[in-house]
């Protein structure tokens, strides 16, 4: 409750004093809007439905994406981890591409797809694939290796041994692989959506990249902001409950 | 094996261990952890294993176990040739090795996850009855890193008792605890170990310990690992690690140790 009542604190004063430099005339009302404005903007495109239905466009290229990222990473990570030609190949791809900034996909993804959601989905596959791989492959190597022992002496062999040892004992680092690359698919589609208008669908990206267009400027802030409140929402839906688990089983961070 | 050949033929725990040499290639070149060993485990009996660490007890715990294969020579158990990890021949480490992603209930309850031909309403009472056997029913519930290191190893026990394992392979449980709580150890052990007729190789390199709890002590040395003398502790139970006799068989048992140790490995 104390933690809420400083946090909203915190944040009405943020906004007043937006409100009070606005109120001062320091800057063209072009440049920076009023918290009014962006207000007023943000309650229309939610009564006439075009937030909605951008944030959805958005959040389902966004998730398949990543879902798809997810499931084809960790095995990968895991293969690499165990097959040292896998590490010597795929490992060493995974660690050069990961250091790719990931909008550096979006011109190749408009070549190779042209303007389709094909390329939505092909850039944010690539943001998140490789930070999986290279967590997933960093969490299978540092599971203490009794934990096999034990588990083999239990009678758990091959599959079962990965599935109900490797794969908990490695959550840590497949969690944070997770945290991250949500972060670089997210940025690398927002990047996608501002550079490139897809017909199938406008996305939050495409009414930012209008809003500089027609020089609203309350439309471009206010839509930064519901970007960065899909982001912390993301971060409390999709991660916080894995943290508490990691946090409750392992005792570590918080 | 099938359930049904389980319950009317229990294989004998008898262990044999016949000339068997172990070396590892390392990038250091070859090391020769054991050298023609050989020892017998009758069945229900407590045997120590005591040494200065290298001479290869954990090596042989490990075969015995059947995580690894001896370079020459056999392991069996209950007359047959070991070639993998079995449930009835269960390990305990130094290390708890408890699973941190389970608490401690699903921790026993994971060594009886593959055990054919029980319901998870059973896999459950089995493991709070050894829960409650190492006195730990009241932390069923509890998180791997809230227990200390005293109940880690009680769960591990439970956890390599459940299975109801023919063998317990026990690599210096003790040696990361404090004396209190090794010595509340010790009494549960013996009274255990006495309850179930399980058959216990202890590894150790605790000369007292050894004496405290063996039937038999069996002296290694190292650089190769070999078997250098056995004593046989005629002690009544349960016995109590302070006691004189038990000072007196330890002090017996150090001195051969010191002996070889200052004249060299080749007598
Ligand atoms: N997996 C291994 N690879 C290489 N050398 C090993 C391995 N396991 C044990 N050794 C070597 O074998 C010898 C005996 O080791 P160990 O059985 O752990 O001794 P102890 O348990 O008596 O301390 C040591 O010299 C150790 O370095
Ligand atoms: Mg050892």
């Amino acid at each position: 409750m104390k933690r809420l009542l400083s946090a909203f604190l915190f944040f009405a004063l943020l906004v007043a004093a937006w409100h009070w430099a606005f109120a001062a005339g320091i800057w063209s009302p072009v440049l920076v809007p009023s918290p009014e404005s962006v207000a007023r903007y943000l309650w229309e495109v939610l009564r006439d439905g075009t937030l909605w239905d951008c944030s959805v466009v958005t959040m389902k290229r966004l998730l398949a994406g990543y879902v798809i990222g997810l499931l084809a990473g960790v095995p990968l990570g895991f293969l690499t981890a165990r097959v040292q030609v896998l590490r010597d190949t795929l490992g060493v791809l995974a660690l050069g591409l990961q250091g790719l900034p990931s909008v550096c996909w979006v011109p190749l993804a408009l070549l190779w797809f042209g303007q389709t959601e094909g390329a939505m989905l092909f850039v944010v596959v690539m943001g998140t694939l490789w930070s999986v791989i290279l967590a997933t492959e960093t969490g299978v190597r540092n599971v203490n290796p009794l934990y096999v022992r034990a588990a083999n002496t239990m009678g758990s062999r091959g599959l079962h041994t990965w599935v109900f040892v490797m794969l908990p004992a490695s959550l840590p680092f497949i969690v944070s692989g997770m945290k991250q690359g949500w972060a670089f698919a997210w940025r690398s589609l927002m990047a996608a959506e501002i550079y490139v208008t897809i017909l199938t669908g406008f996305g939050l990206g495409h009414l930012l990249h209008y809003g500089r267009e027609l020089n609203a400027m309350e439309q471009v802030v206010a839509i930064m902001l519901m970007i960065v409140l899909i982001g912390l929402l993301a971060d409390k839906v999709l991660f916080s409950p894995w943290e508490k688990f990691l946090h409750r089983r392992w005792g570590t961070g918080k | 094996m099938t359930p049904g050949s389980e319950i009317s033929a229990p294989p004998s725990a008898r262990l044999a261990i016949e000339q068997v040499s172990k070396s590892f290639e390392t990038s250091r070149g070859r090391v020769h952890a054991l050298d023609k060993v050989s020892l017998q485990v009758a069945e229900g009996e407590f045997v120590c294993l005591v040494g200065p660490s290298g001479c290869g007890k954990s090596t042989l715990l490990n075969m015995i176990a059947g995580l690894e294969q001896p370079t020459e020579g056999t392991v069996a158990a209950a007359g047959e040739p070991i070639r993998g990890p079995s449930r009835e021949r269960m390990m305990m480490f130094q290390e708890s090795a408890l699973f941190p992603w389970l608490d401690a209930l699903g921790n026993v309850m994971f060594s009886l996850k593959r055990k054919p031909g029980l319901t998870d309403q059973e896999r459950r009472e089995t493991a709070d009855y050894y829960l409650k056997l190492v006195g730990l029913e009241k932390f069923r519930r509890a998180n791997i890193h809230e227990l200390s290191g005293g109940m880690k190893q009680r769960v591990a026990l439970a956890r390599a008792l459940a299975p109801n394992p023919r063998v317990l392979l026990m690599d210096e449980p003790f040696a990361a605890l404090d004396a209190m709580t090794r010595e509340q150890l010790y009494g549960d052990l013996q009274r255990i170990w006495a309850q179930r007729h399980v058959t216990i190789v202890f590894v150790t390199h605790n000369v007292r310990e050894a004496v405290c709890l063996g039937d038999r002590v069996v002296l290694f040395s190292p650089h190769p690992g070999r078997i250098r003398e056995e004593f046989r502790v005629d002690l009544a139970r349960p016995r109590d690690i302070n006691s004189v006799e038990v000072a007196g068989y330890a002090t017996r048992i150090t001195r051969t140790l010191k002996d070889y140790l200052e004249h060299g490995a080749g007598i």
